[in-house]
């Protein structure tokens, strides 16, 4: 049986999880509803693979419609798929599965029974003798925080506390596998954050009451801050589009190194249906501290001809002077400074600026020689441009609206801050060549020569 | 040393007694006792002509009739119960079932009853020879066809429409198919339920009356109880016996309405499904007393224990069980609906051929004819009380059913109209006919509507009462008022409540056609022309062509009527109108 899995971010990481062993697995699943009182069928799932490994958190991410609350159903064993094969534990699922409890997103708790009898249920089916049951389902109630609740009505609960009540349903099976059906994406944004970071506290504490989850959501930052593993669902009919292993350390944070890229980079899949989500993968970049350091507000020509200045005067210069004898504003001749040494071409220390062998070279290069010269520098030392390039490269004709990179900007700057950003980072891509600017379509686009260029 | 002058807590809870249990032992006994002795009643000899029960109307056997009275509703009401669960759930579980009861239902629920008495009471009679069980079980069904459908179809709606999440958490967490009766689908159709047979057993008392005292086939045919008792009482044109008997009945509503019909919906409360906090729970001091009560809950306890051990057994074959998903194939599925089909159309089409054959050969199609016209004037009546009541009681339903504490006091009062018997009232309204001499064609549309009006009203007021409040603040907020008010606000929103209500009032006018549209005082006799009257004749002469024809006829127009208005406008509140 052939399981084809997209490639995990990160070889090391990939190599580390196929160690562990499978606790569920879809091959081949397909899903085709009948159309009311007409013929034919209409596709919701088309060929999906995919595997739940032990000790690991698996997230369905997809825009709403895209067939993840069916696929969640198929693999609980609550609907047939149409075609493919789904095995839990070693055995094929052919009803209900026995080895998942699950949590909904409408809580679906009974409103006739307290929680306590909510919670006994499963136990209950199960047969589990009385006092059994009713030890270890106030044991479940405790550990959601819901300790005094146990002979209340659901009605007399908030929406959150319903939630407690439904993941202590769950919990109180300890299953092999936890499915939770957008489990927060019912609850308001406050009591969202909480419940799920109570969730991620437990699995990071180390003892929780199942061995693996399955987390469906249209929620990022859902994705993000709890799984391990990201499948991104394609949509019409729904398909795995790719899957990004997520190594942050627990328990995260959203202003961890690292969180925001991932995120941009999720969601850029998610709002381009089309785009290589691998090859977005691609471009987060590890290293950095935060993608999107600031750039500095200079223009490329005011760099070289500091740069040059510089050189003139045998390489090395003091700052102070150098302001006075250019009649510059100091913050002005900061911004140029800042600008040369973010992209490796000089270096400042106390006080003095010195070039580099590189920013040598780019005053010494002839103009051809020293654009080439900057494009290495600025794709390897400037995230953003970085960014737009990868993101270029990934959309489909090669071409963005400015827009959108406003957007994604506009998360990490003020507007206006965004806006002046964004006007750098096209002055120095266009100078580089390394993209286009439409301004009447305000538009972005790769250089036609450049479209099958290598990847930074 | 501390000196305990009263019993500590734990020491009072030790004790299995409280003041509750004393009380509801009592009752339990008294219930015990007089259903046995009521109960012997219904074993007597019967042996038409010679042996039959008579009735006295010395007030002191009043409280005894209203027992054997009383009986018969119990009996029906859990025939009818039963039935709902068995029937529902098949409705609900199983296609073809479905597709065969479903409309059944919805044929038998516009079936008048009291047309097919004569049937049935034969029936019974040679079923149960020499006993008078075979009248108390005609009384019985009579009740029960009144009684049942609308429960069955309540239950198989809430069965059917039970929220998915909950069905799939019951799937998720392996609920055996008694578990998933007991703890999701059937506390899911609870409070439907139980409205289902407040109404029910409401209108069941109509049947009570009409069914004790009835002739059938040129002979008379009498069982002991209140409605032989008003029967009794009329011939004799003894008001102050009439009198008595409807405080009796009164207050007979009264107390089963407090002692049984106000806990069980206040205890039907919880199985609300909608999440949010009541705006005010029902509440009942009856349920209160059997809440505190310590032998119940012994009871409830040891109930609980010996389920918990019947269910160990079934479950570990449940579990080991292998699962496979069913077999599907489109083809074979086709097929035996194809097949299903056919035979149920061949059996309508046999049914309806025989109709036909039989009114040919027996009654002659000129005779049919008339038949259509007497139902159409039938009709006429059934219309006026409808289209009157509506202008009537929808205003003042509205405003009683907006303002809560108008509301608070008037909704019992129009829950007690609705379950108190109108053919207690009938001999009144005779009397005031023979007086001045008006002709039952247009007094039966009075006595018609005695008891159908107050459908619409008691429906509406719930409709006006659901409104939303954001609703009613937005439209003061937009100032929309009068009119405009009630075109865009309140009709839309009681609609669905009226439709109900005029579908119910329609069906009980129909139904009491058949005892309005001939009445009589002492030895005066009125007669309205309409089709209620044509069976009732046929009926009582027992000339089976035309009681046959009769009854055929008024389904056909009942059936007809709902196919071709109430469903319409069924669906309208359903899609437009919803909430
Ligand atoms: N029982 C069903 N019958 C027909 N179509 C369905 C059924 N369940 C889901 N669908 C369709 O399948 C698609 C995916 O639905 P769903 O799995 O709920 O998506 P998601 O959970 O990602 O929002 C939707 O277009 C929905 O209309
Ligand atoms: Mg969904």
């Amino acid at each position: 049986m052939a399981v084809t899995l997209t490639n995990p971010v990160g070889g090391s990481a990939g190599a580390v999880a196929d160690a562990r062993p499978v606790l569920l697995q879809a091959t081949g699943v397909c899903k085709a509803f009948d159309l009311p009182d007409g013929n034919g069928a209409f596709t919701v799932l088309q060929d999906i693979h995919l595997a739940i490994r032990e000790g690991e958190i698996v997230a369905l991410l997809g825009k709403s419609g895209s067939g993840k609350s069916t696929l969640l159903r198929i693999l609980a064993g609550l609907i047939p798929p149409s075609s493919g094969l789904v095995v839990s534990c070693g055995k094929p699922v052919l009803g209900p599965n026995p080895d998942v409890a699950m949590v909904f997103q409408s809580f679906a708790l009974l409103p006739w029974l307290t929680v306590q009898e909510n919670v006994e249920l499963g136990l209950k089916a199960r047969g589990v003798p009385r006092e059994e049951r009713r030890q270890r389902a106030l044991q479940a109630i405790d550990r959601v925080g819901l300790d005094g609740f146990e002979s209340a009505y659901p009605k007399e609960l908030s929406g959150g506390m319903k939630q407690r009540v439904g993941l202590a349903r769950a919990f109180v099976m300890q299953p092999p596998l936890l499915f939770m059906d957008e489990p927060f994406s019912g609850l308001d944004v406050l009591t969202a954050e909480n419940l799920r970071s109570e969730v991620a506290d437990l699995w990071a504490a180390g003892n929780f009451p199942a061995r693996s989850v399955l987390l469906v959501t249209h929620n990022i930052d859902d994705a993000v801050l709890l799984a391990d593993h990201v499948i991104i669902l394609g949509a019409n009919p729904g398909h795995v589009r790719g899957e990004v292993h997520i190594d942050l350390p627990r328990p995260r944070e959203r202003t961890m190194p690292g969180y925001e890229q991932i995120k941009d980079a999720i969601y850029l899949a998610m709002t381009n249906p089309e785009a290589d989500v691998q090859q977005l993968i691609a471009g987060i970049d590890r290293r950095a501290e935060t993608r999107f350091a600031p750039l500095p507000h200079a223009r490329v020509g005011g760099v070289s001809g500091l740069l040059e200045l510089v050189d003139e005067r045998g390489g090395a210069q003091d700052i102070a002077e150098l302001a006075g004898e250019l009649n510059l504003d100091t913050d002005d001749l900061l911004q140029f400074l800042d600008a040369a040494r973010l992209l490796g071409f000089a270096e400042i220390q106390s006080g003095a600026v010195t070039l580099t062998p590189v920013g040598r070279a780019f005053v010494e290069a002839d103009i051809l020689e020293s654009k080439e010269l900057f494009r290495r520098q600025a794709l390897e030392r400037v995230p953003l441009l970085r960014f737009i390039v990868n993101t270029l490269k990934s959309s489909k004709r090669g071409a963005m609206d400015a827009e959108f990179f406003l957007d994604v900007l506009d998360e990490h700057f003020p507007a206006d801050e965004a806006r002046r950003q964004l006007e750098t980072a096209v002055e120095w891509g266009r100078y580089a060549e390394l993209f286009e600017y439409d301004a009447d379509k305000s538009r972005l686009r790769l250089p036609d020569e450049s479209l099958a260029g290598a990847p930074a | 040393m501390a000196l305990r002058t009263f019993p500590t807590r734990e020491a009072l809870k030790r004790l299995p007694f409280g003041l509750a249990d004393v009380a509801i032992l009592l009752g339990v006994i008294a219930l015990i006792y007089l259903v046995a002795a009521v109960g012997a009643g219904a074993l007597v000899a019967f042996e038409p002509p010679e042996q039959l029960p008579t009735i006295s109307l010395d007030p002191a056997n009043l409280p005894y009739y209203l027992a054997r009275s009383t009986l018969r509703m119990f009996v029906a009401m859990g025939f009818s119960l039963a039935f709902t669960f068995v029937v529902g759930y098949a409705a609900a579980s199983n296609r073809y079932a479905e597709q065969i009861i479903i409309p059944t239902l919805d044929v038998l629920q516009s079936v008048p009853v009291l047309g097919f008495l004569s049937v049935t009471i034969t029936g019974f009679i040679a079923l149960f020879r020499g006993s008078l069980l075979g009248l108390e079980a005609a009384s019985v069904f009579a009740i029960f066809t009144s009684q049942v459908w609308n429960m069955t179809f309540s239950f198989y709606h809430s069965l059917r429409n039970v929220p998915g999440d909950m069905q799939e958490a019951a799937a998720v967490y392996r609920l055996s198919r008694w578990a998933r009766f007991t703890q999701v689908q059937a506390p899911a159709g609870v409070i439907g339920l139980v409205w289902n047979m407040v109404m029910s057993f409401g209108g069941g008392w109509f049947f009570v009356a009409a069914s004790e005292a009835i002739s059938v086939l040129n002979q008379e045919y009498t069982l002991p109880g209140i409605g032989a008792y008003v029967t009794q009482a009329i011939a004799q044109e003894d008001m102050r016996a009439l009198l008595l008997a409807m405080a009796a009945m009164a207050a007979l509503v009264v107390v089963i309405d407090q002692v049984l019909w106000r806990p069980l919906i206040a205890w039907a409360d919880r199985f609300k499904i909608e999440q949010n906090e009541a705006t005010q729970a029902p509440r009942s001091w009856m349920l209160e007393l059997l809440r505190r009560s310590r032998v119940l809950q012994a009871v409830r306890e040891a109930l609980a224990e010996a389920g918990e051990k019947l269910s160990a057994r079934s479950r570990r074959a449940r579990l080991a069980r292998r699962q496979t998903w069913p077999r599907r194939s489109l083809l074979s599925v086709r097929r035996v609906d194809a097949l299903f089909n056919i035979v149920l159309l061949l059996i309508v089409l046999a049914i309806s051929g025989l109709a036909i054959w039989f009114i040919h050969t027996e009654v002659g199609f000129e005779e049919m004819l008339e038949v259509v016209l007497l139902g159409a004037a039938t009709f006429v009546r059934v219309a006026i009380i409808v289209v009157v009541s509506t202008l009537i009681w929808t205003p003042l339903g509205v405003v009683i059913g907006m303002n809560p504490r108008v509301a608070r006091i008037a909704q019992p009062i129009t829950q007690f109209l609705v379950s108190f018997p109108a053919n207690f009232l009938f001999p009144f309204i005779t009397i005031g006919l023979i007086h001045f001499g008006v002709s039952l064609d247009i007094g039966g549309i009075l006595l018609m509507a005695l008891g159908a009006q107050w459908y619409i009203l008691f429906n509406v007021i719930a409709g006006a009462q659901s409104i939303p409040n954001d609703l009613r603040e937005m439209a003061a907020n937009m100032r929309v008022s009068g009119w405009e008010r009630w075109r865009s606000l309140i009709w839309p929103a009681v609609f669905p409540a009226w439709v109900t209500g005029a579908i119910t009032a329609s069906g009980g006018a129909w139904n009491a056609s058949i005892v309005a549209e001939i009445v009589s005082w002492g030895n005066t006799t009125l007669t309205a022309t309409g089709l209620g009257a044509y069976i009732a004749e046929a009926t009582g002469a027992g000339d089976w062509p035309r009681i046959v024809l009769g009854v055929g006829m008024m389904c056909v127009y009942v059936v007809g009527l709902n196919r071709l208005l109430w469903r319409r406008l069924y669906a309208l509140a359903e899609t437009r109108y919803r909430l």
